[in-house]
């Protein structure tokens, strides 16, 4: 592929370097234009950034080569990423993506000769109600078979813009099977925050407080500690009483749309047809914890979701529900940003966030100090999950008593989960927090179901034997992940597809993750190709307790929590290909030396083991 | 300066005093407690990156390096488990980079060699990655060999936070993780690093060399040939 | 002299190595004489045994880089009640795995085709000849090891702790100063 020259990257880069300005917290933004423009970063681009933002030019470099969806070296014109997650697996995926590249003459994570195309695999896009999926410079494809990419292989062969590709093909629906309160009651735009200014700002705290409302990514830090942990922050440093007045512009409202635990989409769809809640529920928390910015994290995957949110945003910033005086109240400043992400699951974790949002690389950070006292900017910062922001308007319209009446004592409210894998009806569920997974398998459809993968990779493996288990954070805590697995599935191979998860995700800051991850992925490959012992077994098991004991952070510490559960529960899966043997070698002796047999031309007895 | 050092914190059942502000770590090299680790260095901004230097304080792991002490902790580590655990990490360290010590000029005087001396790493356990890692040799004065480089980060730390340079950074991701250098050739002789800078004299390894200076000290008198690096690291403090 | 019958068999060799540490075994200089009566050999250099028998210790030193260092290490293996892997290059691949960043292709390239004087030179394919690995392996990731016994060599000091206190029943356990990697 040609490099751009010069006089051409400058006309590029003028105008993304105008419109995101030279704070360099915008740094991400600016790749993201410059790799959609360019296929690529070019190295001559990494410079004029760097000026631009007056960075170092490693810092720009380091945040390039931190990221799946940016590239130091082209990609291809179209760049087809199949989303690899167990389920896309599951409905054929592996299949469809070889079928594709022999169709187009391209080799897996090759860019083809004429640079028109690349195809490679990505981690799970959120799709998994419709897969098999994939992105195509960026854009979700669903529902793929071979007729989808006859057709595609069709219009990437005749150049046809993606902008000018049949609709159809990016159709994204929604599946909403179950509703409870907070997908099947209706909302009126403004409607929590005129509750929140009738009652006040401590009221409402009081009505949080009293709604027990948990963090529903699935760690389930009560969200009113959380937000009057925030306002006290800086309420101690000014010595100001709590939420006085709202609209300091020191403190920041963080909404975590980063919604990359393979198997969960809820935050896409209540993105796409409920962002207004959720919009609704960042301004309430801003009244209270007294923030007057707030950013929306959207993972670069949902970045076919961008204009319709910034859309809302424009609606309700016409309507008075953001900008200066909401609602007329004078003082009460409030917008929101919304940044993207570009390919990497760490940005999950709320400090990788923020340091994403500041455009670095989503590197976790050190903790204490926690984000409520020093996040963006070191300033505090709410970080919450999409869905708990749309249940915080509801409290906030509704009251905490109304909210608490619902669910368990210890997990009020209701959850969305994402379902799917062998199901008849995949798609999202809402149900009040206590109901089993055995009611849930009911109304979902399952077919003779095995095993569920609750909360997704870095959760739980639930085997049938556990099915009257419940969905609450007393028992089973949930981001919204619901993967089921039929009797006749392999679970070894979703594992392993975990395994592999990890492996790519890894940040690579510490070391028990950046190594240990990749241990246990050569591990399962070892044990997937037949030459696992029971040594390797118990390798997995020993580095399950580095991981979880020495790891910085939660992708660290869950990274081993599939292979544990499965070897715990599912012995037979491993065991099924274990080779007799104490001792199998490392590595296929037979094939280290085609090398050699291919260089020398020898195919006799001595030139195979 | 002892009356300010009214707090306390136990490690290992040795009271240790603390100055606030200080982190576990802090004290416990205050207080001649050694805590094996590789990516600190007293003179910089704490990284917690290596988890060495991982101790159980109330019965939760945390990095000593990075955790503030604070009243009344109570520390373990110098315990069977987590020595074992250190010595893992160290393994993993060694697997995933190419450390070849008989053709390394840093021998001898290596931290990551010298930790696993007295974590008695008697091999590296995991199978060996052998990565493709690129040397570059383009500067003068200076060796980069990436095969042996860590992601301690310290040469990124002293660079950017004492020689004001920002010759070094780290880019990729995961175990594609490499330690970038800032020219555009992406070449060390193309950057503004002078072999006299802070980032020259902290690399734990190999990573990082002066030239013309290898097997200038004899086998037998390196730094940690007699001596640990327990002794080596608590006995700099006092110089 | 004690009953030959008694004596604990030792067998011994190089793989991809350079000997080094068979020479270290003799830093262990008069010592050797006691340790003698102790011990016998079985295939090592000296002795000019082809294949190994029976053997109550095996002392593998050098990696494992060619289709023979296999053949030669499982019949190690299989005939040694403990096998003991000495030296850097047993243990990590050590200075032959310094190849394993280099294509295999233009090491052959290198060494039969483009080095001076080879006039008409061609990678030679002589069955004969043991085929190579694409990379330099140590051997515990093709067999199972007992015993690791690092350094490059080790010093005769350790050498010696190191047999001594497997012959005497005990874990093996070196000193500080003999522990090395170089």
């Amino acid at each position: 592929m040609q490099q751009p020259e010069s006089s051409d990257l400058s006309r590029i880069l003028a105008p993304v370097l105008a419109r995101h300005g030279k704070d360099s917290a915008q740094l991400l933004q600016i790749l993201r234009d410059v790799q959609d423009a360019c296929h690529h970063i070019p190295a001559e681009a990494i410079d004029q950034i760097a000026a631009h933002l007056d960075v170092p030019r490693v810092t720009v470099e380091g945040v390039v080569g931190f990221y799946s969806f940016l590239s130091t070296q082209p990609v291809g014109q179209y760049r087809l990423l199949f989303s690899n997650n167990i389920t896309d697996q599951m409905l054929g995926k592996d299949d469809l993506l070889k079928y594709l590249c022999n169709k187009l003459w391209v080799e897996q994570g090759r860019v083809s000769e004429d640079g028109l195309i690349s195809v490679d695999n990505t981690s799970c896009t959120g799709m998994c109600d419709q897969g098999p999926a994939a992105l195509i410079n960026g854009w979700p494809l669903t529902n793929l078979d071979q007729n989808r990419l006859d057709l595609i292989a069709e219009l990437i062969r005749s150049q046809k813009p993606v902008a000018e590709w049949p609709p159809m093909l990016f159709e994204v629906v929604d599946n909403i099977c179950r509703t409870d309160v907070l997908l099947g009651e209706p909302f009126t735009p403004g409607a929590a925050i005129k509750q929140v200014l009738a009652r006040g700002a401590k009221e409402t705290l009081a009505e949080m407080d009293q709604s027990n409302l948990r963090g529903r990514g699935g760690a389930g830090f009560k969200t009113a500690s959380k937000w009057s942990f925030c306002h006290a922050a800086i309420a101690e440093e000014e010595g100001s009483v709590i939420c006085d007045i709202g609209g300091n512009p020191e403190r920041f409202i963080v909404c975590n749309a980063d919604e990359g635990e393979p198997g969960t989409f809820k935050d896409r769809v209540l993105l796409n047809s409920h962002a207004d809640l959720v919009f609704e529920g960042m301004t309430v928390g801003a009244r209270v914890v007294g923030a007057s910015k707030g950013f929306l994290y959207l993972r670069g995957e949902y970045r076919y979701l961008l204009e319709k949110l910034e859309g809302v945003l424009k609606r309700r910033r016409e309507a008075g529900l953001l900008g200066d005086n909401i609602l007329g109240q004078a003082g009460f400043s409030f917008d929101i940003e919304i940044h993207l992400g570009a390919g990497a699951y760490i940005c999950g974790e709320e400090s990788a966030l923020i340091e994403s949002l500041e455009g670095k690389r989503g590197r976790p950070r050190n903790r204490p100090p926690f984000p409520v006292t020093h996040g963006y900017k070191g300033r505090p910062t709410v970080v919450d999950n999409v869905e708990t922001f749309a249940c915080s308007a509801r409290i906030a319209e509704k009251g905490g008593e109304w909210f608490a009446a619902m669910g368990t004592a210890q997990s009020t409210g209701t959850k969305l989960l994402s379902i799917s894998g062998d199901v008849a009806r995949p798609g999202i569920y809402e149900y009040p927090f206590g109901v089993t997974l055995r009611q849930i398998l009911d109304d979902c459809g399952a077919e003779d179901p095995y095993a569920v993968q609750v909360s997704g990779p870095s959760g739980v493996m639930v085997s049938w034997k556990e099915f009257d288990r419940k969905i609450a954070f007393e028992d089973l805590p949930t981001a919204g992940a619901f993967m089921v697995f039929k009797r006749s599935r392999d679970l070894f191979q979703a594992a392993r597809n975990f395994a592999h998860f990890f492996a790519h995700e890894s940040c690579g800051f510490c070391t028990p993750c950046r190594v240990g991850t990749q241990l246990q992925k050569k591990i399962m490959d070892k044990i997937g190709s037949g030459h696992g012992t029971i040594c390797d077994m118990e390798e997995l098991k020993r580095l399950g307790f580095i991981l979880k004991s020495m790891s910085h952070c939660g992708l660290g510490s869950s990274a081993a929590n599939p292979m544990l559960d499965a070897l715990e529960k599912f012995p037979d899966v491993f065991e099924r290909k274990l080779k007799a043997l104490a001792f199998e070698p490392a590595f296929d002796l037979d094939g280290a030396l085609e090398t050699a047999r291919r260089i020398t031309g020898r195919d006799d007895e001595w030139a195979h083991l | 300066m002892g009356t300010f050092m009214s707090k306390t914190i136990t490690i290992d059942g040795q009271v240790v005093p603390f100055k606030e502000g200080q982190t576990i770590m802090d004290a416990a090299m205050a207080a001649d407690v050694y805590i094996p680790h590789l990516c600190h260095n007293p003179e910089f901004t704490p990284h917690g990156s290596c988890k060495l230097c991982t101790v159980k304080v109330n019965g939760r792991n945390v990095a000593s390096c990075t955790m503030p002490a604070v009243e009344g902790q109570q520390v373990l580590s110098d315990t069977l488990e987590l020595n074992d655990e250190r010595l893992s990490l160290t393994q993993m360290l060694f697997v995933e980079g190419n450390h070849i010590c008989p053709s390394c000029e840093k021998s001898g005087n290596c931290q990551l060699q010298a930790v696993a001396y007295y974590l008695g790493m008697m091999s590296p356990h995991y199978n060996h990655f052998y990565p493709q890692r690129e040397v570059d040799a383009s500067h003068p004065d200076v060796l980069l060999d990436r095969n042996r480089c860590i992601y301690c980060e310290l040469c990124v730390r002293a660079s950017r936070d004492v020689d004001g340079k920002n010759v070094f950074g780290l880019s990729g991701r995961g175990i594609g993780s490499t330690l970038v250098v800032n020219s555009a050739s992406g070449l060390l002789g193309d950057t503004n690093l002078a072999a006299t800078d802070k980032a020259m004299q902290v690399c734990p390894t190999g990573a990082l060399l002066k030239k013309r200076q290898g097997f200038t000290v004899p086998i037998g008198q390196r730094i940690f040939d007699h001596h640990t690096i327990k002794d080596v690291q608590l006995g700099d403090k006092h110089e | 002299m004690s009953d030959p019958k008694l004596k604990v068999r030792i067998a011994t060799c190089s793989l991809a190595g350079c000997f080094g540490c068979h020479m270290s075994v003799l830093d262990i200089d008069e010592r050797l004489l006691g340790l003698l009566e102790l011990i016998e050999f079985d295939r090592t250099p000296l002795t000019d045994i082809k294949h190994c028998g029976p053997c109550d210790v095996g002392i593998v030193e050098g990696g494992v880089c060619n289709a023979e260092n296999v053949h030669v290490l499982k019949e190690f293996r299989k005939n040694c009640k403990v096998l003991v892997a000495i030296g850097a290059c047993a243990i990590t691949g050590g200075i032959p795995a310094m190849r394993n960043n280099i294509d295999l292709w233009d090491c052959f390239q290198e060494v039969y085709q483009y080095e001076g004087g080879l006039e008409g030179g061609q990678v030679p394919n002589d069955p004969e000849l043991p085929l190579p690995f694409d990379k330099v392996h140590p051997i515990n990731e093709v067999v199972k090891v007992d015993y690791f016994l690092p350094g490059c060599p080790p010093s005769g000091d350790a050498i010696w702790r190191f047999l001594t206190d497997l012959l005497n029943g005990r874990e093996p356990k070196l000193d500080y100063e003999m522990l090395h990697y170089d």
